[in-house]
């Protein structure tokens, strides 16, 4: 009785917190407009979100890349097609690894930067002293945030796709000497427009929810120092396990 | 009557913060609210600003009740008010000139030359011109009061109110303070409402003081009047009588009971229904 209780309890909680996220999503998107005519406030937050993301992203698709191409030449080589390298890096980074090591690595860098931001603008005052200056800090703090976020990850993850199959070209080509050419070609016939649409819709999707999770947790965090620690905890597991379970749905849906 | 506070009642959880509280403050005065810690006070002023409504009563600010209007008009509303913060709440990632500058970024065309004169002016007025470039974290906590003070007043408010305006200030800051909200009541006209515990400095400024105690306001009247009131809740709260009426301790069982007492689970359950 007590275990119904308390799985009654949960999905209560879960769906009243969709719901709570759902409103605060229509309210920010209402701001959105108004960022729009400010462009500066949406630049700085895309070099907040992005810019200053973008070492540890390059670092991570290099390394991807490099380990993609070891894996793959390791595996095609026992079937005689190590040519076909090119092609299966390029796949791997542009319909899966792309979009989601670079939402969970986003998650962890700049959703929780943005999460402690607003939460300790919360804890110190600043947001109510907008407000008590008739500034709306839906406008003036989270919906910048949310649109530079969202618009960041599409541009973090080409980059993250650029140096990764740069990393595989690195070990695929200069060290383990499979033809230049080959490479090359070979992701050219075989890469369609539908495997990258895939990646970029995919991008689009982790952007928003990580993005959007990153500025409730911060807006709703409880002003005090444990309560912008849990948000930020919170932000960076809610943001994982959605951009997981998204993808599998998306990828599925592609298929 | 610039705020006009009638029978407000406000609860959080079940746990009343204040109920029957009526309040007035009138055009060109200075208004306190006092009483100790954790009676409300904060709340009241939360109140007056609609950062929260009352569950009953009324809260007329410059005329309108405010749970009545709708978001748009509560803004409108809100730039004829300015706000001085407990802990200033200075824009951390802006300097003191652009923390000044911000609401007339916000809220007028200004040319960039007016609103350069205009922050200038009042910094120079809170005495820190000088410290226009420097970032909040490279502020004292009197400094950081003065600039938020500039803050507050660059928009020309019909009303200002402050937190406890002297709390964690050194005698010459508050004495600064206190020079600048008398200076600014009385060269502009500006209705200013206070909340704070320091009964002789308000008593220098004032001209009606309200008392509360355990979310009620116990006593009204001029400082003179307050000063020779033989009401025991007044008298204990402007001598500091640490204990009376207002009590010392947080309730709590008998002293001897709960020591002797075998040591429970929770060594320090709370009293049902106990409030501070």
């Amino acid at each position: 009785m007590s275990t119904t209780a308390t799985q009654d309890g949960f999905i209560l909680g879960s769906l009243a917190r969709v719901g709570r996220i759902a409103i605060f999503l229509v309210k920010v998107l209402t701001q959105c407009g108004a960022v729009l005519a400010r462009p500066s406030l949406v630049v700085n937050q895309i070099y907040n979100a992005g810019g200053r993301s973008l070492v540890i992203i390059m670092l991570s698709g290099l390394f991807t890349g490099m380990v993609l191409a070891l894996l793959g030449f390791n595996l095609l080589q026992r079937f005689g097609s190590e040519d076909a390298l090119g092609f299966a890096a390029a796949l791997a980074l542009l319909k899966e690894l792309g979009p989601v090591l670079t939402a969970l690595l986003f998650a962890g860098r700049a959703g929780t930067a943005l999460t402690s931001e607003i939460g300790l603008m919360r804890a110190t005052d600043q947001l109510t002293a907008m407000q008590m200056m008739a500034v709306d800090p839906l406008r003036y703090v989270v919906a910048p945030r949310f649109l530079g976020g969202l618009i960041s990850m599409p541009l973090l993850v080409a980059v993250y796709d650029m140096v990764g199959l740069f990393g595989a070209h690195l070990v695929g080509v200069q060290m383990m000497r499979i033809d230049n050419g080959s490479f090359w070609s070979q992701m050219q016939s075989a890469v369609s427009l539908r495997d990258v649409t895939e990646g970029i819709v995919k991008s689009l999707v982790f952007g928003f929810v990580c993005s959007l999770i990153a500025v409730y947790e911060g807006y709703h965090s409880d002003p005090t120092a444990e309560g912008v620690g849990l948000a930020t905890t919170r932000t960076v597991v809610a943001s994982s396990v959605l951009t997981l379970f998204l993808d599998y749905m998306l990828t599925a849906a592609f298929l | 009557m610039i705020v006009d506070v009638r029978d407000a009642c406000y609860a959080v959880g079940g746990r009343e913060i204040f109920s029957g509280i009526s309040l007035q403050a009138l055009k060109g005065q200075i208004t306190a609210v006092m009483g100790p810690s954790g009676t409300g006070k904060t709340t009241l002023l939360r109140l007056i600003t609609a950062q929260i409504h009352a569950q009953r009563g009324e809260v007329r600010l410059f005329g309108e009740n405010l749970a009545t209007l709708n978001r748009k008009q509560l803004f409108t509303l809100r730039r004829r008010i300015g706000m001085l913060f407990q802990n200033s709440a200075l824009l951390t990632d802006f300097n003191v000139f652009e923390n000044v500058a911000f609401p007339l970024r916000e809220h007028t065309d200004l040319p960039e030359s007016l609103i350069r004169n205009l922050v200038l002016t009042r910094l120079n007025a809170v005495g820190l011109r000088g410290a226009a470039s420097l970032m909040p974290a490279e502020l004292s906590g009197g400094m950081a009061r003065r600039v938020a003070l500039a803050r507050a007043v660059v928009m020309d408010p019909e009303l200002l109110i402050y937190d406890e305006p002297f709390v964690g200030l050194d005698p010459i800051a508050r004495g600064v303070i206190l020079r600048l909200v008398q200076q600014l009541n009385r060269s502009l006209g500006i209705t200013s409402i206070i909340v704070s515990h320091d009964v002789s400095e308000l008593a220098k400024i004032t001209d009606r003081a309200y008392l509360m105690a355990a979310g009620k306001i116990v006593a009204e009247g001029t400082p003179a009047e307050l000063a020779a009131s033989q009401s025991p809740i007044v008298r204990q709260f402007i001598s500091g009588d640490p204990d009376g009426p207002s009590p010392f301790h947080y309730p709590a069982r008998d002293l001897g009971v709960q020591l002797l007492a075998d040591a429970p689970a929770k060594p320090c359950l709370p009293v049902p229904g106990a409030r501070p």
